[in-house]
């Protein structure tokens, strides 16, 4: 039978949004251990962020000064005591490797320990937090206060809370430009209107982000817009420790007051009050007692909030922590709870992470400053002399990764009786080309190696290049093939 | 619009009011966000007719604000390519070859530049790689019909050879079958011989003596008393391993009989001084140059 109804209803059903129309979550202040945990990890994940790029570090002169700098223009890339080129983009491919068997790792223990903890979207979320409660005040204050409307005095608070808002979101991309130049003379390029467009254009860029992110998206960043809690959930296990509501001590829920009458009769109740307080500190604003869900992201506050509760009426802390479902069934069932840390997941996980960290040292320790590529010619592949003698062409990469200019001798081993020329070089001594290659730099020569015409050689020889650096004995080689037509 | 919207009872929404054989149609409209981009689409195309040239006319189009056409864009940036490199290829024109050489980084420059021009005006004839092929030299070898420092090389390039070009090489192989100077046998002798210059077998039951007596009469005014070639001419070494045409007796009688004059065409004029001399340079640092 159909109904008719009114117009209001109508336009209220009428778009049928594509998701749940954005309910205003307004976590209320909170204090304990996680919450402690989380100020730490703020404080150590802002501080770094914000502050590398003043360390300094000296590489001597001529090179840059800065501990941690992303040097485009010349292409080079200075971590610390570190200097990687472009050639060595592999570390980069380790380093992200490692970040994900380390977030796997993490997600094994303690489930999504990395977005409750120091997930950036987290991180500054919690600070645009901090500054909303700080200015607007707590969870009731701000509700009531959105619900009456405009007034001088909230104007005023909000202009004052976007402010800030602003000036943290436009210094988070005034930090990351430093990292890529010298961070004071760019602070001072900056202020003086001198610095380049670029600087600016993301500077604005990221201003724009975090101030939408951290200040207005929130919780939906986690829930609508992030691939890692459908990733997470793929990955997870049920021996994985989640912010769990232990609902085997927490049901059936019942007031304090009822429950003491109750349990002094001897009868089954549960530890929950129903007072909510783990559903007003939540962040991303879920009911954590409705079991496990895509919208926690486990940051632990609603551990803190019932702890608390918990201490006013006297019952142990707990009722929600780290835990998971198996436990929750054990304690039903009668049996001691387990953890299992260490299990073949975990273990394989860690030791990836050893095995990755590892093959990166070994390559970053053995890393040579004195390098070569070589390149045979494509065509032709060989030629033939007037002589009768066949001369191959290469093409030779030399890279000096050291902070000055080195004498290199170029010496070949390959087919018998083989001689090497530079082209565009007369060199001093005929049988071994020398060459100059500036610091810090790549140098490309086209190098000729001829050798007397063998019947009875093979068709194709290997042939090895051996710079060395006169100066300090260091050698590099590089290996390809000599080919008779 | 119907008056009044009704509910569907199945699916709880409101129909449009629409019905055809007792069917209804149900309200469903598009989610804003996508009515929001159509219409932000149509404004799109409005500012596009504006700005861009966007209709037709009988006679032309509309040009739109900024006079908008492709293909002047693309005349623009050629020319700014055409600038940009006038800066390098400015240091280049005032370089000597020899000084190209010497510095790497011209060295870089003039090869980078040469091997882009070789590949659209050489290759066609010498191979992408200079490789050459049957009458066509290979240019990374030490053999030169015309000389390989860097000075004979330009001239090459510049006017050719037996290219028509007043300043162009001359010279030729006589047709010495074609023309009756020497007879079949004689030929097969001579073509012995040569081969036997460069230590190549030769047929059994050739007479050497002859060989060389037909050679002194005929060939040594070109190819001089010992067979080596002079590049005045273009006469090549007979006594070296590189044979434009080849070297095996059938291909040597042909050449013989009727001769040979490859040309090679003369570039001043089709291509600018600074670009020949990129071109020189590339070619002499493919490794054969003197
Ligand atoms: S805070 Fe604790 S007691 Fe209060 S509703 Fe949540 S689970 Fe129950
Ligand atoms: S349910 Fe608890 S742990 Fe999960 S997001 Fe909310 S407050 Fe954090």
């Amino acid at each position: 039978m159909n109904k008719t109804v009114s117009t209001d209803e109508l336009l209220a059903d009428d778009d049928g949004p594509l998701y749940v129309a954005h309910k205003k979550v307004y976590p209320q202040k909170v204090s304990g251990t996680f919450r402690r945990i989380k100020w730490g990890l703020m404080a150590v994940c802002l501080g770094v962020y914000y502050l590398l790029p003043f360390v300094r570090w000296n590489r001597g002169l001529g090179a840059p000064d800065q501990a941690v700098l992303i040097d485009f223009p010349n292409r080079r890339f200075y971590f610390f005591f570190i200097e990687l080129w472009p050639q060595e983009i592999y570390y980069f491919t380790g380093l992200l490797i490692l970040a994900a068997i380390a977030l796997f790792l993490m997600n094994a223990l303690g489930g999504r320990v990395w977005c409750g903890y120091l997930c950036p979207q987290t991180v500054w979320t919690d600070l645009f937090y901090a500054v909303e409660r700080w200015i607007e005040g707590d969870r009731r204050q701000r509700m009531k206060a959105d619900a009456a409307g405009m007034t001088v005095n909230r104007a005023a608070r909000l202009v004052a809370k976007h402010a800030i808002w602003l000036m943290i979101a436009w210094w988070t991309g005034g930090a990351w430009v430093l990292y890529f130049s010298d961070a004071p003379t760019l602070v001072k390029d900056l202020a003086t209107f001198q610095a380049p467009a670029i600087a600016y254009v993301w500077i604005g860029i990221l201003t724009a982000t975090t101030y939408l992110l951290a200040g207005y998206m929130r919780e939906q960043v986690c829930v609508y817009m992030c691939p890692w809690p459908r990733i997470q959930a793929a990955l997870t296990d049920e021996w994985a420790l989640n912010v769990t509501y232990k609902y085997d001590r927490g049901e059936p829920r019942c007031s304090v007051k009822k429950a003491i009458d109750l349990r002094a009769l001897g009868e089954k109740v549960g530890d929950c009050i129903d007072c909510y307080q783990c559903v007003a500190v939540c962040p991303t604003g879920i009911d954590i007692r409705d079991g496990a869900q895509l919208g926690c992201i486990q940051c632990g506050l609603c551990i803190d909030a019932c702890d608390s509760v918990m201490r006013k009426i006297g019952r142990p802390a707990r009722l929600i922590g780290y835990d998971n479902d198996i436990n929750v069934q054990r304690r039903i069932a009668g049996k001691a709870e387990v953890f299992k840390p260490v299990r073949a997941r975990t273990v394989v996980y860690a030791s990836l992470i050893v095995a990755v960290c590892a093959v990166m040292l070994y390559a970053l320790l053995t890393r040579t400053l004195l390098d070569v590529n070589v390149l045979h010619d494509r065509n032709p592949v060989a030629v033939k002399l007037s002589d009768g003698s066949i001369r191959n062409g290469y093409t030779l990469r030399f890279l000096n990764k050291r902070g000055f200019d080195r004498v290199i001798a170029v010496d070949v081993d390959g087919p018998a009786n083989a001689s090497v020329h530079v082209v565009g070089l007369d060199s001093v001594t005929p049988d071994r080309p020398m060459i100059i290659i500036g610091r810090d730099q790549t140098t490309e020569l086209r190098v000729l190696v001829t050798a007397p015409f063998d019947e009875k050689a093979e068709k194709s020889v290997p042939v090895t290049f051996r710079v060395t650096d006169i100066g300090l004995g260091e050698v590099a080689t590089a290996t390809d093939h000599f080919v008779t037509p | 619009m119907s008056e009044h919207h009704e509910v569907d009872s199945v699916s709880g929404r409101t129909t449009t009011g629409h019905e055809w054989d007792g069917i209804k149609e149900l309200n469903t409209p598009l989610p804003r966000w996508w009515i929001l981009t159509f219409y932000a689409t149509i404004v799109w195309a409005i500012g596009y007719w504006v700005v861009y040239p966007a209709w037709p006319l009988v006679t032309g189009y509309t040009t739109g604000l900024f006079h908008y056409s492709t293909r002047a864009s693309v005349t623009e940036e050629l020319a700014n390519l055409e600038a940009m490199r006038g800066e390098k290829m400015k240091v280049l024109g005032n370089a000597s070859l020899a000084e190209i050489e010497k510095d790497p980084a011209l060295l870089a420059l003039a090869r980078a530049r040469g091997k882009t021009v070789f590949a659209d005006n050489c290759a066609p004839c010498h191979g992408s790689g200079g490789a050459g092929a049957k009458g066509f030299p290979n240019l990374n070898d030490d053999d030169w019909l015309w000389g390989g420092s860097l000075d004979q090389i330009m001239q090459t390039i510049q006017y050719g050879a037996r290219s028509g070009n007043a300043k162009a090489h001359e010279g030729q192989m006589l047709a010495f079958g074609r023309d009756g100077i020497l007879k079949p046998d004689q030929i097969v002798t001579v073509a012995n011989y040569v081969r036997s210059l460069s230590g190549l077998s030769t047929a059994p039951g050739y007479d050497a003596a002859a060989g060389k007596k037909i050679f002194a009469e005929n060939c040594v005014s070109c190819h001089g008393e010992n067979g080596k070639g002079n590049q005045e001419f273009g006469a090549p070494d007979l006594t070296d391993h590189i044979w434009l045409y080849g070297a095996d007796e059938a291909t040597l009688v042909e050449t013989i009989t009727n001769g040979r004059a490859g040309v090679m065409p003369a570039w001043s004029g089709r291509l600018d001084p600074v670009t020949i001399k990129a071109l020189t340079v590339f070619v002499h640092s493919l490794g054969g140059g003197k």
